[in-house]
Order: structure tokens, then C-alpha cells, then sequence
């Protein structure tokens, strides 16, 4: 089991990851998460009054099928799956971290400063949370695709377009990574 | 049950992202600040087995699983709407660290928090709805 249980590699996953975007594929399908936020957006019938929203969503049905499925995935892999040693990430990044007063991983996944139950009595962290989510999901519609569809399907299909995207996903990361964050820590 | 092979394929997807630990806050930091190649190296070998996997097809003439021939359409031409949009999602991963399939597969596994993250994402999603006819593309 600690096959599973430890940090799968790198080559591992990213060739895991090319072989589901094939599997739907060869369903016919295309690979991206974020045009579920738009389907999601639809559900509540706004595409009566906004245009974008007016579409044929429920054909997309099958996308939001995968939604579900990743969704227990990931409380598989969390709650049965996972090991101590996970997230075994660099010792400077660490370092850098604690002088953000962020916490260590120590097998987590996810930082408690950002994402621990206690971040709800800090408008702050709220705050945080919730432009960043802005940011994610104007930005992923506006650039018609997010890590999914332009990282891995569109540069796989060798698009132009995808690798403006994916050029400018990572010009915004260094700037908020390197500059914005350390403002808000 | 038309379904259920769609839920199979999120259900790997999830534990996959998961155990590549593509989810984890922690590896986007870490990628951002060029302190590990880990995630550098699962998009990377994506990438390239996704383009010898669509080569494959291609050249073959694969049909799908209706038995229609298997084509993959291309990304609508265009310049500001992928470097604009680009970077704003671009502050937004490295923020909170997800993109919009770590936001569902965290939800799944419990962190409440994250649905914060997709309420903004929800809102952003339909800012751009009403807006998009303004926005240079």
C-alpha cells in the first residue's frame, strides 16, 4: 500500500493525468474543470437575464458527472489514502513560510492559517479566500480555460492560444507569489 | 448509467491530483518560488504524453467510443482575452493555491474553507458573464 499511500512522482501523475484527458477524449468529450463553474452558474436559471449563461449547459451534464466523482476521489485519497509523510515539500519553502507565520505542512495538505475552521472569525483570511475565487473564476472565463483545459489539453493539442494562457497564469502566480503575498502575510 | 463512467474517470482524477499532492496549497507556493520541480514535472510529462497521445489519434484516425472519427477542436484565435485572463487566474492560483479542479476535489474531502473559494469562484464566473461583452477579447 505505500505505493499509494506515500507522494506519487511526478512522472506518475503527469502521465496519469494525460491518460484521463485521452479517456475523454475518446468519450468524446474535452478536459476542463472550470466550465463547471459556469454550468453551475447557469443551474440557477441566470442565463434569463445574462446572455453568457444562456447556453446548452445540460450537455455538459457530463462534466459535472466528473465534478462528483473527483470530489469523493479526493475524500478517498484524504481520508484513506494519505500518509504522514506526504507534502515533504523544501526545507526553505518552509522556512519562508514560518516567517509568513504560515504552518508547516507536516503531512497536511493545506496550510491552517489559510484553511484551518478558524479562518471564519477572520474577515481577513474570508476575504482572501473569496478574491482569490474571484480571481480563479473570471480569469479561467475570460481566458476560456484554466490549468486543465489550456496547461495540459491545449498544450497538448499544441494551441497557440493555450500557451498565452498558461504564459500568463504564470506571470500572475510569480507576481502574487513573490510580491502580493508577502504584503498579506 | 450513462453517467457512471464520468464519475469513475473524476473519481481517478481526484485521487490522482490528490496523491500528486497538485492540490496542496503548499507544492503551488513551492512551485511559484522555484523551490521544488515537483509540479513542474506533472505538467511537463502531461503535456508531453498528452501530445504523443493526440499524435497517436491523429495519425491512426482513432474513432471515438460512438465510433465517430476522434477530433479535437481548436481554441478560438485570440490575444487579450488569454493574457488577461491568464494573469488574473494566475494571481488567483498562486493565492490560495487551487484551480477550479482542486476546488471540487478539496470540498469533497472536507475542508469547508475551500467553499469560499468556489463562492468566489461562482461569483467571479458570472461577473465575467455580465461583463464579457465590454472586455476585449
Amino acid at each position: 500500500m505505500e505505493f499509494i499511500t506515500h507522494t506519487w512522482h511526478w512522472s506518475v501523475a503527469g502521465f496519469l493525468i494525460a491518460m484521463i484527458m485521452l479517456t475523454l477524449n475518446y468519450f468524446g468529450k474535452v478536459f476542463g474543470m472550470s466550465s463547471n463553474l459556469r454550468s453551475l452558474c447557469s443551474m440557477t436559471g441566470v442565463g434569463k437575464k445574462v446572455p453568457f449563461f444562456d447556453w446548452d449547459w445540460k450537455a455538459q451534464r457530463w462534466n459535472l458527472a466528473v465534478v462528483i466523482g473527483a470530489m469523493i476521489g479526493g475524500y478517498v485519497a484524504v481520508h484513506f489514502l494519505s500518509d504522514a509523510s506526504n507534502v515533504d515539500i523544501n526545507p526553505k519553502t518552509i522556512e519562508q513560510l514560518a516567517a509568513m507565520h504560515i504552518d508547516a505542512p507536516n503531512g497536511k495538505l493545506l496550510p491552517d492559517t489559510l484553511f484551518g475552521n478558524q479562518i471564519f472569525e477572520s474577515p481577513k483570511m474570508i476575504i482572501i479566500l473569496l478574491i482569490g475565487g474571484l480571481l480563479i473564476g473570471f480569469g479561467s472565463r475570460y481566458a476560456g480555460g484554466c490549468t486543465s483545459g489550456h496547461a495540459i489539453a491545449g498544450m497538448s493539442n499544441l494551441q497557440l492560444p493555450s500557451l498565452k494562457a498558461v504564459v500568463g497564469f504564470f506571470v500572475g502566480g510569480l507576481i502574487m507569489s513573490h510580491f502580493i503575498l508577502p504584503l498579506l502575510f | 448509467m450513462n453517467y457512471l463512467k464520468y464519475i469513475l474517470v473524476g473519481f481517478v482524477f481526484g485521487i490522482i491530483l490528490t496523491k500528486a499532492e497538485a492540490v496542496s496549497w503548499y507544492r503551488i507556493y513551492e512551485m511559484f518560488q522555484f523551490q521544488s520541480f515537483h509540479m513542474y514535472g506533472i505538467i511537463m510529462t502531461a503535456i508531453a504524453t498528452g501530445v504523443i497521445g493526440i499524435q497517436i489519434i491523429r495519425r491512426n484516425k482513432l474513432k471515438d467510443i460512438d465510433g465517430n472519427l476522434l477530433t479535437i477542436a481548436d481554441k478560438e484565435k485570440g490575444s487579450a482575452r488569454y493574457w488577461i485572463g491568464g494573469v488574473l487566474f494566475g494571481l488567483g492560483w498562486a493565492m490560495v493555491g487551487a484551480c477550479p479542479g482542486p476546488i471540487f476535489i478539496m470540498l469533497g474531502a472536507g475542508f469547508i474553507s475551500v467553499g469560499l473559494i468556489l463562492i468566489g469562484a461562482l461569483f467571479g464566473t458570472f461577473l465575467y458573464g455580465v461583463l464579457k461583452d465590454k472586455l476585449p477579447h
